[in-house]
Formats: C-alpha cells, sequence, structure tokens
C-alpha cells in the first residue's frame, strides 16, 4: 500500500518518509437521494451487462474485419439497389456501414458500462472564486514593480516612446507585402477590365453550346442566323473569339462578361430599348451576368418577357429595357446592340455601353 | 521492507519498482513514473483525476461539436493526399463516364476522382462533409444552451467571446472547403463572393481583385482558399478550441439547479471513471453515426453539377445550411444603390452580407457585458439560470432565432415556391415583413410565457402543486388537493434569483453638485428596469417553508380517505408526511384539531 503510494503520488524525493493517507479532491457521496440500479444489487444483471459489454466489443472487432474484406473484394463500380436509399455504390454503403458500426460499438460499450457498472453516485467537489488570493496578487504587482524599475521603462522616455512607434510600424511590411496578390499588369486597372467584354462592332455571335466544338477549329459554321430563332425563343451565346482564348484563366474571365442572352419577340411588344435599333427583327441581346451579384441568369419567361435570376430571384423586363421590376437588383441588364453581317449572321453592332455584372465603387468612372 | 527496498532504488534516481502483479498496471505505473520524473504529470493528474463534471443532457452539446470537429480533421486530412488544388484545365478522362472528354480544372477533376476512383474516397468525402455540417449545427445549438441558461455570465465572458470566434471560424472553414471541389454550384458562391467584396465602398473592387488575383475567377482562388482552408482556419480553431478547453476546466463546468447544488460546489461524476467513460464513449458514438451517414446519404454529388463556368448556373441551388441566412438577407433587401460624389454604393448587396452579419457577430460578442452592465449584475455565476427566469433575454434570444428563421426561409424561397405553388413575389414580400415584425412578437409572446412560468413556479412554491384530486369535506366544501413539491422540483424552482432594478440617479447629489453621469445612469437604470420590472419576486425562505408545510397539511387532509391509492405511489410526491406518528388519523380528528 505504502509502497504504491509512493510511487504513484511523489517524486522519489519524498520516497520513504511517512505517507498521510490519500485525500481525494471532492466529498465521495452527494447528499442526493440515490435509487440503486438492478446491476447494484443483482449480480445475475451485474454479469449480464458485463457480457453485454464485451459483446459489443468483440462486434467491433468482427465489424473491422467485415470492413477489410469489404475493401478488397467490392469492386468501386459496382452498385446495388437498396429499399429506401435506391440503387447507390455499393463500395461506398458497405464501408460506411461496417466502419460506422464498428466504431458506434465502442462507443456504445464503454458507455453501457458507465451507466451499468461504474457508480451511478454523484459526488461533490468544491468550487473557489476565479480572483487570485491577496498574495498571488501583491506577488505579481511586486514582480511587475520591479520590471518596471530594472528595464527604466517609466523613465527612459524616448526609449518607451521609439518602441511604441517601432511596434506601431512593424505590421506594415506584412500588410504590404499583399499588395502582389494580384500582380497588376503595366497600365491596367480594376475599373477598365471590369468595363471591357471582347464584343466589338461587327463580332459575330456564337451559340454557346458551340464552345468546345469551337475549339477544333470548326467555328466558322457556328453563327447564328435570325431565323434559327423562333419567337419566344433563348439562346445563350458568346462571341465568336471565345474559342481563341485557349486557357481556363482568360477563357473563363472572357466568359463572365461577355456571355449574353438572345430572346425573340414580336416587334410589336417591345415596348422600350437601351438605344434606338438596338433589336434585330425583335430579336434582342443582353448580358447573361446579373447585376446584383453576378450569377448567370436563364430562366426565361416567354410570355411576360421576364428574365428572373435563380440565385435571389431578381427579375427584369427584357420587353422594357431590361428595367428591374423585382428583387434584390437595383440595375437593369445591359443591352448589347445586334445586326447582321453580309453573310446574314447575328452580329454585335457596338461593345456594351456600360459594365456589365455586379456593381462596384468606381463603376460611374468607366 | 518494501519501503526499503524504495529507498534504496530512489536514491539512484529511479523508484520503477512496482508491487502490482498485473503486467498492464506494472508497466502502466512505470510509464507513469517515467513520465513524472521528466514532466512532473502526477502532481496534474492527482489533481485533476478526481475532477467532478456535471450531468445534463445539454453538456453534451459542445461534446459533439468537439468530436465533429475531430472527425473533420482526420477525413480531411485523408482527403489532402488525394486532392489537387488547381485551376489549370484538363480534359477529363476518369472513371465517370457522363464527364469524359469534358474541360474542368483539375481541382474538379481530383474530386472526382476522389469520389469515383479511390476505395472508400467517397466515403471519407461524404463524412468530412457530414461532420463538417454537423460540427457548424452542434456549434450553434451549443451556443444557444449557452445563450439561453446565462451559462455566459461572469466568471465566463472571455469563454463566450473565444466560443463566438470560433463560430465565425466554422462558418469560414465551413464555406472555404464548400468551394473547393470547383463544381458549378460552388463556383456559383463565389461569384456571389465576388459580388459582395466589390460592394465594399473604396477598397471593395481592389480587394475583389487581390483576392482572385486579378478579374474573377482567373486561377488563384482554389489554391488561395486550400491555404486557408487546411492550414490557416483549422489552425486557428484548434488553438481556440484549446483554449476554450483550458477556460471550462479551470473554472469548472456549470450547472443546473437540483438538491445539494450551489453556487460554491459542483455535483457530478469523477473524470475517472464515469466521465471518461461517457465522454470517450461518446466520441465513438458521434464517429460511429457520421461513418454510418456518410455511408448511407449522399451529400454534395458534385458529378451532377458538372465543371464551373461562370455562364453557367442551375437553378434552385442551395449553400449549406449555414450560409443559407446569408444569401436569404441578399435576396429580401429591396435594391438599393445609390451614387454619390460620383461612386457607387450597393446598399442592397452591402447591408445583408456585410453589415448584419457585422452586427450580429458583434453584438452576440458583446452580449454577456451588455447584460451585466445593463442588470448591474456582478457576482460569478456556477449555477444556470432557467431560461424563464430571464425573460428579457430568453426573449431577445428567441426574437434573434425568429430573425435568423426568416432568414433561413428567405434562402431557400424558390423551392418554397415551387413545393407549395406560390408566388415569389408574394413570399419575398411576406418574408420581409415578417422580418421586421417578428422578432418583436417573438420577444413579447416569449416574454410573457417566462412570466406565466415564473407565476406557476411562484404558486408552487406558495402552495404546492395541484395533485387534481378534489376532495369533498364532510361539511360540504369542495377543495383540490394541493401536495408538496418533491425534493428535486423544490431545489430547481426555489434556486431562482431576483436581480433588483437599478435605483433611479439623481441630477444632483445632497449637496447640490451636479451628477456629470447623469445620462448614463439613467439609460442604466432605464435598461435595468427593463430586465428586471416584470420579474415575479421568489417567495422568501420563510414563506416557501410555509406554503409546503401547508401543502403537506392539504396531503395529510386527503390520507385517510384515499389510502388505498397511496400505497401504490411514490412516498417522496407525497413528502413522507403523511403517516408520521401523532398525525391525526381521520377527517375528524383533523376538524376538531382545527377548531
Amino acid at each position: 500500500m505504502n509502497d504504491q503510494h509512493n510511487d504513484s503520488g511523489h517524486n522519489s524525493g519524498h520516497a520513504g518518509t511517512e505517507v498521510e493517507p490519500v485525500k481525494l479532491g471532492y466529498s465521495p457521496v452527494a447528499p442526493i437521494e440515490h435509487r440503486p440500479r438492478v446491476t447494484d444489487t443483482d449480480p445475475k444483471a451485474a454479469r449480464r451487462a458485463e457480457r453485454q459489454v464485451a459483446a459489443m466489443f468483440t462486434l467491433s472487432m468482427v465489424f473491422v474485419v467485415l470492413f477489410v474484406i469489404g475493401y478488397v473484394t467490392i469492386d468501386k463500380t459496382t452498385v446495388v439497389y437498396i429499399p429506401v436509399l435506391g440503387v447507390v455504390g455499393a463500395s461506398n454503403v458497405v464501408l460506411g456501414f461496417t466502419l460506422g458500426v464498428a466504431v458506434f460499438l465502442i462507443g456504445a460499450g464503454a458507455i453501457q458500462w458507465a451507466k451499468k457498472l461504474m457508480p451511478d453516485v454523484e459526488v461533490v467537489q468544491q468550487r473557489h472564486d476565479m480572483v487570485s488570493d491577496k498574495a498571488d496578487e501583491q506577488e505579481a504587482a511586486a514582480n511587475y514593480e520591479r520590471g518596471k524599475e530594472e528595464s527604466g521603462f517609466a523613465r527612459y522616455k524616448i526609449i518607451r516612446r521609439s518602441l511604441l512607434g517601432a511596434l506601431a510600424l512593424f505590421p506594415i511590411p506584412l500588410i504590404v507585402v499583399l499588395r502582389d496578390l494580384w500582380i497588376t499588369p503595366p497600365g491596367e486597372n480594376p475599373t477598365e477590365l471590369l468595363s471591357d467584354s471582347l464584343w466589338e462592332d461587327g463580332m459575330v455571335i456564337i451559340p454557346d453550346i458551340g464552345y468546345e466544338a469551337g475549339k477544333d477549329g470548326t467555328m466558322e459554321t457556328l453563327g447564328i442566323k435570325p431565323e434559327d430563332i423562333p419567337v419566344g425563343g433563348l439562346v445563350s451565346a458568346l462571341p465568336i473569339t471565345i474559342g481563341e482564348l485557349d486557357t481556363a484563366k482568360t477563357n473563363l474571365i472572357a466568359r463572365g462578361k461577355a456571355s449574353i442572352i438572345l430572346v425573340r419577340m414580336e416587334p410589336t411588344e417591345i415596348r422600350s430599348q437601351q438605344g434606338e435599333g438596338w433589336d434585330f427583327n425583335g430579336i434582342l441581346a443582353f448580358s447573361k451576368i446579373c447585376t446584383h451579384v453576378g450569377c448567370p441568369i436563364a430562366l426565361y419567361e416567354r410570355r411576360t418577357h421576364h428574365l428572373l435570376c435563380p440565385c435571389h430571384q431578381s427579375t427584369f423586363d427584357l420587353a422594357d429595357s431590361g428595367d428591374v421590376i423585382f428583387g434584390p437588383a437595383a440595375r437593369r441588364m445591359p443591352q448589347l446592340p445586334i445586326g447582321v453581317n453580309a453573310e446574314g449572321y447575328l452580329v454585335a453592332k457596338a461593345p456594351f455601353a456600360e459594365p456589365v455584372g455586379p456593381s462596384f465603387w468606381e463603376r460611374e468612372k468607366a | 521492507m518494501s519501503g526499503n527496498t524504495t529507498v534504496n532504488t530512489s536514491s539512484l534516481g529511479d523508484s520503477s519498482a512496482q508491487s502490482s502483479s498485473d503486467p498492464v498496471e506494472k508497466i502502466g505505473g512505470a510509464t507513469a513514473t517515467f513520465v513524472d520524473q521528466r514532466l512532473g504529470s502526477n502532481r496534474f493528474l492527482g489533481r485533476n483525476l478526481g475532477k467532478v463534471f456535471p450531468d445534463h443532457w445539454s453538456f453534451m452539446l459542445g461534446e459533439i461539436a468537439l468530436y465533429s470537429f475531430i472527425v473533420v480533421l482526420l477525413t480531411g486530412t485523408y482527403l489532402t493526399l488525394f486532392y489537387n488544388p488547381s485551376m489549370a484545365e484538363v480534359i477529363y478522362n476518369g472513371a465517370y463516364v457522363p464527364l469524359k472528354g469534358v474541360h474542368m480544372s483539375e481541382a474538379y477533376a481530383s474530386t472526382l476522382n476522389i469520389s469515383f476512383e479511390v476505395r472508400g474516397g467517397l466515403l471519407i468525402r461524404q463524412m468530412h462533409h457530414w461532420s463538417a455540417l454537423i460540427f457548424v449545427a452542434a456549434v450553434a445549438v451549443h451556443m444557444f444552451r449557452v445563450f439561453f441558461t446565462g451559462a455566459f455570465r461572469k466568471p465566463r465572458e472571455f469563454n463566450w467571446i473565444v466560443g463566438v470566434a470560433l463560430t465565425a471560424l466554422a462558418l469560414g472553414a465551413g464555406f472555404t472547403g464548400y468551394s473547393l471541389p470547383d463544381d458549378l454550384l460552388s463556383g456559383t458562391g463565389l461569384q456571389i463572393i465576388r459580388g459582395i467584396l466589390q460592394s465594399i465602398p473604396i477598397v471593395g473592387t481592389w480587394g475583389a481583385f487581390l483576392v482572385f488575383g486579378g478579374e474573377f475567377p482567373g486561377t488563384d482562388i482554389i489554391p488561395r482558399l486550400y491555404a486557408a482552408h487546411i492550414l490557416l482556419i483549422p489552425g486557428l480553431i484548434l488553438a481556440l478550441i484549446t483554449v476554450h478547453l483550458m477556460m471550462v476546466w479551470t473554472q469548472k463546468h456549470t450547472q443546473f439547479p437540483g438538491p445539494g447544488r450551489t453556487n460554491n460546489n459542483v455535483v457530478g461524476y469523477p473524470l475517472l471513471p464515469v466521465y471518461m467513460a461517457k465522454a470517450g464513449g461518446f466520441f465513438f458514438i458521434v464517429f460511429g453515426i457520421i461513418a454510418l451517414i456518410g455511408g448511407l446519404v449522399t451529400i454534395n454529388p458534385i458529378w451532377i453539377f458538372g465543371p464551373y463556368t461562370p455562364d453557367q448556373v442551375t437553378a434552385g441551388t442551395q449553400p449549406d445550411w449555414y450560409i443559407g441566412w446569408l444569401d436569404g438577407a441578399l435576396r429580401l433587401m429591396p435594391n438599393w444603390e445609390s451614387i454619390i460624389l460620383g461612386f457607387t454604393i450597393s446598399w442592397n448587396v452591402l447591408i445583408p452580407s456585410v453589415i448584419i452579419p457585422g452586427i450580429l457577430f458583434t453584438g452576440l460578442a458583446l452580449y454577456p457585458f451588455l447584460e451585466s452592465w445593463a442588470t448591474g449584475d456582478k457576482r460569478e455565476h456556477n449555477l444556470l439560470d432557467r431560461p424563464r427566469n430571464a425573460p428579457v433575454r430568453t426573449g431577445i434570444g428567441v426574437a434573434a432565432i425568429v430573425f435568423y428563421g426568416v432568414l433561413w426561409i428567405a434562402g431557400g424561397n424558390d423551392l418554397v415556391a415551387t413545393a407549395f405553388d406560390l408566388s415569389i413575389n408574394a413570399i419575398s414580400w411576406t418574408l420581409r415583413i415578417l422580418l421586421i415584425v417578428g422578432p418583436p412578437i417573438a420577444f413579447v409572446i416569449t416574454k410573457r410565457i417566462c412570466l406565466g412560468l415564473q407565476r406557476k413556479d411562484r404558486e408552487k412554491l406558495l402552495h404546492g402543486y395541484e395533485s387534481g384530486r378534489v376532495l369533498r369535506l364532510p361539511h360540504g366544501e369542495f377543495i383540490e388537493v394541493h401536495l408538496p413539491l418533491n425534493e428535486k422540483e423544490l431545489a430547481v424552482i426555489s434556486a431562482k434569483e431576483d436581480i433588483p432594478v437599478l435605483p433611479a440617479p439623481a441630477k444632483t447629489d445632497a449637496d447640490g453638485v451636479k451628477n456629470k453621469r447623469y445620462p448614463i445612469e439613467k439609460l442604466q437604470h432605464q435598461l435595468s428596469s427593463f430586465f428586471s420590472r416584470d420579474n415575479i419576486e421568489r417567495p422568501s425562505q420563510a414563506e416557501i417553508e410555509a406554503g409546503q408545510a401547508h401543502a403537506a397539511h392539504g396531503a395529510a387532509l386527503e390520507a385517510p380517505l384515499h389510502e388505498y391509492e397511496l400505497q401504490d405511489q411514490d412516498p417522496v410526491a407525497h413528502g413522507g408526511v403523511l403517516h408520521h406518528p401523532g398525525m391525526a388519523e381521520t377527517n375528524q380528528e383533523q376538524i376538531d384539531q382545527r377548531g
């Protein structure tokens, strides 16, 4: 007894001296009514609980083995039908199930053990206010005073002030180096980049599904003729030069600004446009990028000519200059003036008159 | 004799001699000694292995958060072995046939690879996503528990602030992770972030260009989010969780009122063995359930959405649930934008996505200090409040939840519209109005309910509880028998603490000197009155004792008539007073005693 206590409680310097009985940091029993459990009174029930816990731990091992077997034997492409879940990947279901059960059983066993076999008598421990003792407080204050005195922090006014200044400036380099998160190409600035898209006078309009084909150099056949679009129809489109931008970076950036939709309505249904004659026989072209926060829009209701953003439900009336009629967007969808070229393909007649997409601070300077 | 042995060995600096015969204990004891001689760990263990933790189901919520975070770390580490955070374009040629030949980023292709080619990869990916969702949910519900029970009060204000920071970091971790697969949905989320950044006055446009390394989407954002997601944010979360737990450890856990529980003690189970077995076991339970969900329930099937391009979108898109309220705020905001001195300010984006979250999180962080300033309560609180006993706080909490809930529903307003065949415009307008009037109404109703429950508690303390048995006395009077509360209920209800309203300040003091702090003190007085004036006062100890004794008397009055019923009833509920020797046996005797 004595020996064991030495080992677990004290360092060797105290070894061999008389040891007081161990005092636990709490009173063993709280003054609360306690109802004995079945396992406290019936040894049979206690043994049953013991077997249950051991069974759970054992079963856990079995499921680990099943997991490994499932990992090795089940092909990753095999699918199975399971009621409720539908057709699912067999590997995923088996691995998840076996791993889940194996791990769960360890937890269930431990908790069963705690609830049935470990004491369920609550104990009491005393709390102490968080505030330090007077002695500790005085020691801290004394140390502070000594430090202040020895360093001369209070006396050396110049050192103190210059140190504070140095520490205040110290973070500046850490912030300055963030400037090149965007290595700005010479002459470029955000306002101009945001205002500029691929569209220019005479640029042929192609449907966006032709993009992949366009990469293979078969683009010439991809233009859209007015008769390709029926009244009430909608086509998502891009400028023909999009295919020339073959790196992902330039291509996706260009699409984020140049993407448009073409809609066709009876010319008499057009109540107003952003410019005189910007349509072509009832075909109108609008930016596809929402003026709210930039989601692409293609939910179009042909009867009302309303265009609805799927992200935040801003609604624009394309028969009325693309004006906002509902939702959080503040500005109308920018319109692209279009016509046809000599071969009869739809082309842009001018670039966008304003930056497309979400607002930004310098937008009016564009 | 054995003492001698110890002295001898320890003089050589080694005291690992063990008398136990069990080999496991021998090794364990030797290890403990080995470590102790180098770290002095037994000092800590001796003091803390018996540390008492109070038990309540709601204390598990924080545990769920901790354990699901561990699962997030484990599964996330696995995912980094396969995921490639690059936006370079590749042509997909993997196992998923419908996307063969499609141009996509390496990030998306490697996520497909994890889902279809790595055995167990989809399981780990789904476990990662599910455990992240469970983590944020557990954090939120844990925070509700702490708020509504007043566990944030002195001395735990710092830990509340750490908790608020952890909540914000959890949202950041979730969002950065959601964006990494670079599928169509996550890319659309990033596009919205770009729009939000651009709405910030003065620095927003440049800020967006710096974050994205140029124009949107560019090729830098995924690697940058990756660094934040796997290093910066989890590092901060781990550090703060450590601080969080150390503070809980030092301050000892709060407890609900109950028999034997006071503000100055902890009643519960010692760390070793019960708490360790329960908490340790619970980790495996949480892990196991996450694995089961990850195996059985699909989440974020990115292969359906396709790779990201800025000109494609799908209808009915939803962010993860914890971001839904911000998206809802964006949807409900009226379309205000102004141009001031030639510069554009997008209030329609700035208010819902920057200003409102900023105010909410700041208010949340400062709440403990605001409340203690308003009520003037500077005491240490280790006993939790029952929510009803702090009606204003509970009302504020419910109002905030209603505010959040309306925004959250708004985040799915298109789904509500299609599911119930309603007009999206009507839903948006209804929610806009609800967002303004809902929280105050919720506040008033909640406060009334709390006060009603307080009245009920007072009744119980003064008169016992209504037993539901109506008794006709011999002289014809009908009474409902009230019975004394049992020990536990009495302890819980009578633990209520009343906070007096702060006295109204005087404009000038007795000597006619002007009180410079008058406006501040007046505000404090008004707030204090707002918090406490409707409070239903707890009866004094003498009144409670008299009330319970009276109820016991009522029980005794009934006793002889219902002996047959009482045989199989809980003796505690009846106060155990029924059969005291010397107590009246019959109604006649009792009436005689009354005189």
